[in-house]
Parts: C-alpha cells; sequence; structure tokens
C-alpha cells in the first residue's frame, strides 16, 4: 500500500455477529491521519456496532482493528504483532495497537481512542468542570500518586489539578461553557450537551475521535457551529474525526472521506462528492433496489 | 389568590369522606396489631385479651388526623405551593455557615457539658449510650456512605466488615496480646481485604443482583462466625476482649491504673470519656478522608461511576478497580468502627452482626441523603440517639400505665418517620450534592438531576 503513510485506523474484515445476526459482515476500511472520516448509511446498517467495535466495547466475532501512533513505519510491525498474539507493541517514534483485543478502558487509556455516545452520555449531577476532570482521570491519577499523595495533600497533585483545570479551561473556551462551567451537567441545554460531549472526550488527549452522531437533534446554527468546531479540532490539534452522521450537511460539508455501510455491508468508500452520485447509496437511502433508483430520483426531483 | 378561587375551596363532605375511608382502614389494620393481645394467665395459658378501648382511641386519632389534614392542612399546603418560592432568609444562610464550627465544637466539649449537668454518676450513661453509640453509627454511616453515596453500589451487607474488624481485634487481641494500636490499622486491613473479596464476584451485577448478593455475603459472614465454633466460640462469643490501654496506661484500679497515675480517684468515666475521644476522633478521620477523596480523582470517578458507568469506561476510567477501591475504602472504616466496638464491649458475639445492624446503616445514609456526610451524622443521631432517648421517657408511664414500655414503639416509629421522609424528602434530608470543584461559584446541584446508581 503506497499511499498508506498517513493511515491511522486500518478496519480490516470486521464482522460482529449477536447470535444468529450478522449486525456487521466483513467491512474494511482505513481512516486517515489528519482527515474527518465519515462512516454513513440508513438506520440499522451497522454503524455504531462498527464504532462500539473500534472503541472496544464490543468484542468482534472476526477482524482486525489496528491503529497507529506516532511514526508511519510502525504500519511494518502490523503481522508481527498480529501473530504473537500481544495487544500492542511500541518503540521510539511509533507504536501500534489491535483495538479489538483491548478492553474499553485500554483503548481510550493507551491507544487514545475517545468517543461520544448516540444518547448524550454525561454525568448529569456533576458540574460541566467536574465532567471535564473526570476525562482527564487517568493522568490526575498518576499525579495523585493513585491517591496516597493526594490524601497527604502533598503539592504535587495540586499542581496536576491546576493544570487539568486550565485544559478544561481551555475547551470550555472552545465550545463556549466557560460562563457554566460550575452549572450541573444536566442542566444544560441539549446543543449545549452534545457540545459538552465533544469537549470531554477530547479532554483525554486522543489521537482519534469517534462521535457518534454529534448533530443529532441540533437546529441548522448550532449545527453549523459543530462543523465549525470539528473542523477546528482537525485543523489546530491534528486530531483524526470518525464520524457517525445522518446529516448530510454535515457529512457533505466537513469530511474528507466517506464510508457508507447498509445491511452491515459496505457498499462505497470514497470522495463526499463520489458519494453522493453513486446510485448505490442512493438506492440504500431510498429503500429501492438499484435498476429502479433513476426511476424513484426522477419522482422525487433529485 | 383568595381562598376562593376555583380548586382552593375546602370541600367538606370530601374530606368527611376521606377520613372515614382512613378511619376504616386504620381499623382493618389495628384490629390485629392492637384490638387483641395474647397473655399468659396465672396458670401459664395463652389466653386472647381484647383492647376495643385503646382500638378505638387509634382508630379514632387517626381519623381525626386524616380529617384535620384535609380540613386544614391541604389548603394551606396548596395556597404556599401557588406563591413564589423566596430566597433562604438571612438568618439561614448565617446559621448554614456556622453550623459546622459549632456542630464540632459541642461533640468536642459534649463529655464536659454532660458531665457539668449530668454529675458524675449518671454521665457514663449519657456519654456512653448516647456519645459513643451515636458515634459508632455515625462512622459507619460515614464509611457506607462511599460505598452507597459516592459509588452508587448498594450494599445490603456492610455490617459483614463491621464484624470482620471487630473479631479481627478480639481474637489477636486475644491470641497474640497485640495493643489496640496495632489493631487497629491492621483490622482496617483485613476488613478492606475482605471487601475486596466482596467486590470481585459481585462486579458485574447491577442493582437489585448487587444487593441481594451483598446481603448473602453479610449472612455468610455471620453464619461462619456462629458456626466456626474453634475459632470464635459460635454463639458464645468470645469474652475478656482486651480494653484499649491510655498509650499502655491501663483504665483499672490498680496502682498502675490510669486513675492512680495521675492521681485521681478510681471512676469508670474515665475510661468512657477516653472512647468517646477515640471514636470521636475515628469519625472525623473518616470524614476528612472522606471529604479529601472526594476532591481526589478516585472520588470523583466514584460519582461518575454512580452518573454513568458507560460514560467511565469510555474516558479510559478502570470501573473494575474503581468499584474495588469504593469497596475497600468502606469496608476499611467499617473494620476500625469493628476493631473499636470489640475494644469498647469487651465481649462480642454474632448477635451483634444481624441483617438489621446493616439495615439500620443503610437508612442512616438514605434517611441522611446519600453523598452527604451532614445529612448522615443527623440521621445517624436521630435514628440511634432516638432509641435511646425512647428508654428515658419515664414520664410516657404516668400517662399510659406502668406496664408501657416505649421501646416497644421503636420499628412503629421508625417506620412513620421513614414514611413522613421518604415523602417530604424523598432524597432524604440533605439531598443536593456539593461540587468537588469550582472555577468562579459555588452551586448546590439539585437532586433531580443527581443519579442514584444502579449498582
Amino acid at each position: 500500500m503506497a499511499a498508506g503513510d498517513d493511515i491511522l485506523l486500518r478496519v480490516e474484515h470486521l464482522t460482529m455477529r449477536f447470535g444468529g445476526l450478522v449486525a456487521v459482515d466483513d467491512v474494511s476500511f482505513t481512516a486517515r491521519q489528519g482527515h474527518i472520516t465519515a462512516l454513513i448509511g440508513p438506520n440499522g446498517a451497522g454503524k455504531t456496532t462498527v464504532f462500539n467495535c473500534i472503541t472496544g466495547f464490543y468484542r468482534p466475532s472476526e477482524g482486525r482493528i489496528a491503529l497507529r501512533h506516532g511514526d508511519a513505519t510502525a504500519w511494518e510491525w502490523l503481522e508481527p504483532l498480529t501473530n504473537c498474539g500481544e495487544r500492542n507493541f511500541a518503540r521510539t517514534g511509533g507504536a501500534l495497537y489491535l483495538l479489538e483485543r483491548m478492553p474499553e478502558y485500554l483503548v481510550t487509556q493507551q491507544a487514545r481512542v475517545a468517543r461520544t455516545f448516540q444518547n448524550i452520555r454525561l454525568f448529569p449531577g456533576m458540574t460541566v468542570l467536574e465532567n471535564l476532570l473526570v476525562a482527564q482521570h487517568n493522568r490526575l491519577m498518576l499525579a495523585s500518586g493513585y491517591t496516597l499523595f493526594g490524601i497527604l495533600g502533598l503539592p504535587s497533585y495540586a499542581v496536576a489539578e491546576r493544570t487539568a483545570i486550565e485544559r478544561a479551561k481551555a475547551w470550555l473556551d472552545r465550545v463556549d461553557l466557560t460562563a457554566r462551567a460550575d452549572d450541573a451537567a444536566g442542566d444544560l441545554p441539549y446543543g449545549a450537551q452534545r457540545r459538552l460531549e465533544i469537549a470531554r472526550a477530547m479532554c483525554t488527549d486522543p489521537v482519534l475521535l469517534c462521535l457518534d452522531e454529534p448533530a443529532a437533534g441540533l437546529n441548522p446554527r448550532e449545527s453549523s457551529e459543530l462543523n465549525q468546531l470539528l473542523l477546528a479540532i482537525r485543523e489546530q490539534e491534528g486530531i483524526s474525526i470518525l464520524l457517525i452522521e445522518h446529516d448530510m450537511s454535515v457529512v457533505m460539508e466537513i469530511s474528507d472521506h466517506v464510508v457508507v455501510l447498509d445491511y452491515g455491508v459496505k457498499i462505497a468508500d470514497g470522495a463526499p462528492a463520489a458519494i453522493r452520485d453513486n446510485p448505490k447509496v442512493i438506492a440504500a437511502y431510498l429503500g429501492v433496489p438499484d435498476k429502479d433508483v433513476a426511476t424513484v430520483e426522477a419522482e422525487v426531483g433529485l | 389568590m383568595g381562598g376562593d378561587a376555583p380548586g382552593m375551596r375546602v370541600d367538606t363532605v370530601r374530606a368527611l369522606r376521606d377520613a372515614g375511608i382512613t378511619a376504616l382502614l386504620a381499623f382493618g389494620l389495628f384490629l390485629p396489631l392492637v384490638g387483641f393481645q395474647t397473655v399468659t394467665d396465672v396458670r401459664n395459658d395463652l389466653i386472647l385479651v381484647t383492647r376495643w378501648p385503646l382500638l378505638l382511641g387509634v382508630v379514632a386519632v387517626v381519623g381525626a388526623g386524616r380529617l384535620v389534614y384535609s380540613l386544614a392542612v391541604e389548603p394551606w399546603l396548596r395556597q404556599r405551593a401557588l406563591l413564589p418560592a423566596l430566597p433562604a432568609p438571612a438568618w439561614r444562610v448565617k446559621a448554614g455557615k456556622w453550623f459546622l464550627p459549632f456542630a464540632i465544637g459541642f461533640v468536642v466539649a459534649y463529655p464536659a457539658i454532660v458531665l457539668a449537668t449530668a454529675g458524675f454518676g449518671r454521665a457514663v450513661k449519657w456519654i456512653d449510650n448516647f456519645g459513643i453509640q451515636i458515634l459508632i453509627y455515625v462512622m459507619l454511616g460515614w464509611g457506607l456512605n462511599i460505598v452507597v453515596g459516592l459509588a452508587g453500589l448498594l450494599d445490603l451487607g456492610y455490617v459483614a466488615f463491621y464484624a470482620v474488624g471487630a473479631y479481627s481485634y478480639a481474637l489477636l487481641a486475644k491470641t497474640f496480646g497485640f495493643s489496640f494500636w496495632i489493631l487497629l490499622p491492621l483490622a482496617g486491613i483485613l476488613a478492606s481485604f475482605w471487601g475486596v473479596l466482596l467486590g470481585f464476584p459481585v462486579l458485574r451485577l447491577r442493582g437489585d443482583y448487587l444487593a441481594i448478593v451483598t446481603l448473602a455475603f453479610g449472612e455468610i459472614i455471620r453464619i461462619v462466625l456462629i458456626n466456626w465454633v474453634d475459632l470464635t466460640n459460635g454463639y458464645a462469643g468470645i469474652t475478656g476482649v482486651p480494653r484499649p490501654t491510655f498509650f499502655g496506661i491501663p483504665f483499672n484500679a490498680e496502682d498502675d491504673g490510669f486513675a492512680a497515675v495521675f492521681g485521681l480517684e478510681f471512676s469508670p468515666i474515665y475510661r468512657t470519656i477516653f472512647l468517646y475521644y477515640l471514636i470521636l476522633a475515628l469519625a472525623l478521620l473518616t470524614a476528612f478522608v472522606t471529604v479529601r477523596l472526594r476532591r481526589l480523582p478516585v472520588g470523583r470517578a466514584w460519582e461518575a461511576l454512580r452518573e454513568d458507568e458507560i460514560a467511565c469506561r469510555s474516558l479510559g476510567i478502570n470501573t473494575t478497580n474503581t468499584k474495588l477501591t469504593a469497596f475497600a475504602m468502606g469496608a476499611m472504616f467499617a473494620g476500625f468502627a469493628g476493631s473499636f466496638f470489640a475494644a469498647r464491649q469487651g465481649f462480642i458475639s454474632p448477635d451483634s452482626f444481624t441483617f438489621l445492624e446493616s439495615a439500620t446503616i443503610l437508612s442512616i445514609v438514605v434517611l441522611g441523603g446519600m453523598g452527604s456526610q451532614i445529612g448522615v451524622a443527623i440521621a445517624a443521631i436521630a435514628m440511634i440517639g432516638g432509641t435511646e432517648i425512647m428508654r428515658e421517657l419515664d414520664f410516657l408511664k404516668l400517662i399510659f400505665g406502668s406496664t408501657f414500655d416505649p421501646t416497644q414503639y421503636r420499628m412503629l416509629l421508625f417506620g412513620l418517620a421513614m414514611v413522613l421522609i421518604m415523602i417530604w424528602r424523598p432524597r432524604g434530608l440533605i439531598s443536593t450534592r456539593e461540587p468537588s470543584v469550582v472555577l468562579k461559584e459555588r452551586k448546590m446541584i439539585g437532586a433531580d438531576l443527581i443519579k442514584e446508581g444502579h449498582g
């Protein structure tokens, strides 16, 4: 793969079965460093299942999900790593993780993949600021000497906590929630909760941010603000984004690459413009067989 | 907003009907409970006595109470609900600010106050039954609060760790002669070890299932204590558990005893006062550590776990370890309290560690407001102090006759108090949550937003 130098995430032959139901069937795609990759498809196509496999919430029935840190030459170690049965491989300048072998918390902690949820999962009874500090748990835990130094009140923890609050404040500024930092997260309006969830995921310091329908329930103005936020995250932090989305205005406007699933199978993969004109995709969305697409399109005035 | 507005009228007919139904229900309920009494007569036969006047009296009180509620209290409440909520009056804000230093000052000065008011002779009872007894439960409540209130893991077998602490102290002190100060931390460590041991199998359980398994664990410990006679002496319990010393000076009437060394006349009160300050220090340690923990990442992870476990996992938090630390921490404080209990009593038996004990501690936490330290302390004072005070209400005998024993009505009053609390304050006495970290302004978080955890 000559052009594979900037590949960050490689999903290969991913299959997920629940009993007799095949939710995801032999799906392969890649996500590139610094790109926004969108995963689209009609309801029930298996997008969230793919997400859950990538983020470790499900253990896939078959397939390999590999993530690279740092140097692109780390990919050379993919086969040896797969064969030796380890989860990850690291050396100076690069590392490789096999996400299907890791439990969800290590996917975030070590492989640095952060995610949000389709139905927002904040900590509603904790303040906005607390939500962002919980996201920095592992770093703070280390600084508090696994609680021991913290109980004794050693200054090293106080410094680390101040740094964590600074980081949280920076993200609050970016998602425009500084004024509500001390309010309960459950008290925020819907759009603000969506933004907070993204900020919280970013506080875990990820290399790949997985967003499950971030624009769901947002009005057009909020949705375009979200686009700006995601583009800014990509530009300024150099973070790659993997995105499930139904809102085509978001998908077409910001994504660099689109993967389309239907009934658990990948039906298309390419640049947004190409996807828009792909008859298979249109057929999947309109729910008609390929050969009838032209007729139906004419009917609905596409 | 006059009383004539629609819906504001007092409907006398309905009120009377409601009162009638309530009285009827009360009659049905109290007929077997109050109406009949079984007594043993002189020939040792069991005979049934009816108590119609008492039954009718109870029914009349209940019916009249309902009538008053419908006619007077309900309209007043409805009226009040229409008024805009007033900000808390200034005196209340001030009182809130001074409450904590005042409360700590009071508990520190309590033995002196008792000595001054009740005199030397009666002081032991007041310090022991009220002071020490309540403080043990405050400490247990605060310990369980970590597991239930912060981490949201419903633990119905908390008394098991209390038992582990008590038996660890009693057995190790009797067998090896270790001092209280060595065994106190050791008992805590052993209890937290058992906490982790319980934690492992129940990690995957949630809600009701978790509650049932923890309940079973509490019973297992108690039944092992009963049946492992070689080690624990079974039902008979362990007697002659060494008492704590004042840094090596025993509290006895000998020449090297506390009273003799300090040139005082011997009295059991010195030991009681010492024990009081000991448990006070232990309880304050529990509170201090819990307050600190809440502001540390581990404490925030506990609360986050209570709020949403899946979100926790998505943020890279190892929920297994987080749950285990909560169990271990909670168990550790129960272990401390247990070893103190054994040292104070000098005698322990499995009877002290029944499920009722777990239920009492849990209801202290629930009544106080899950997660609230002050609420739990107030609930412990009300529940344990309330039980003790019922023994003191001798004047009731003048009203109800000399055979009246108020402690028999303890459970009834508990039930009543519980119902009232659940009506007025369904999330406990203090249900708001104080944020663990603040950027600009400290705002309390309302109970409606806080999750209760689901195991």
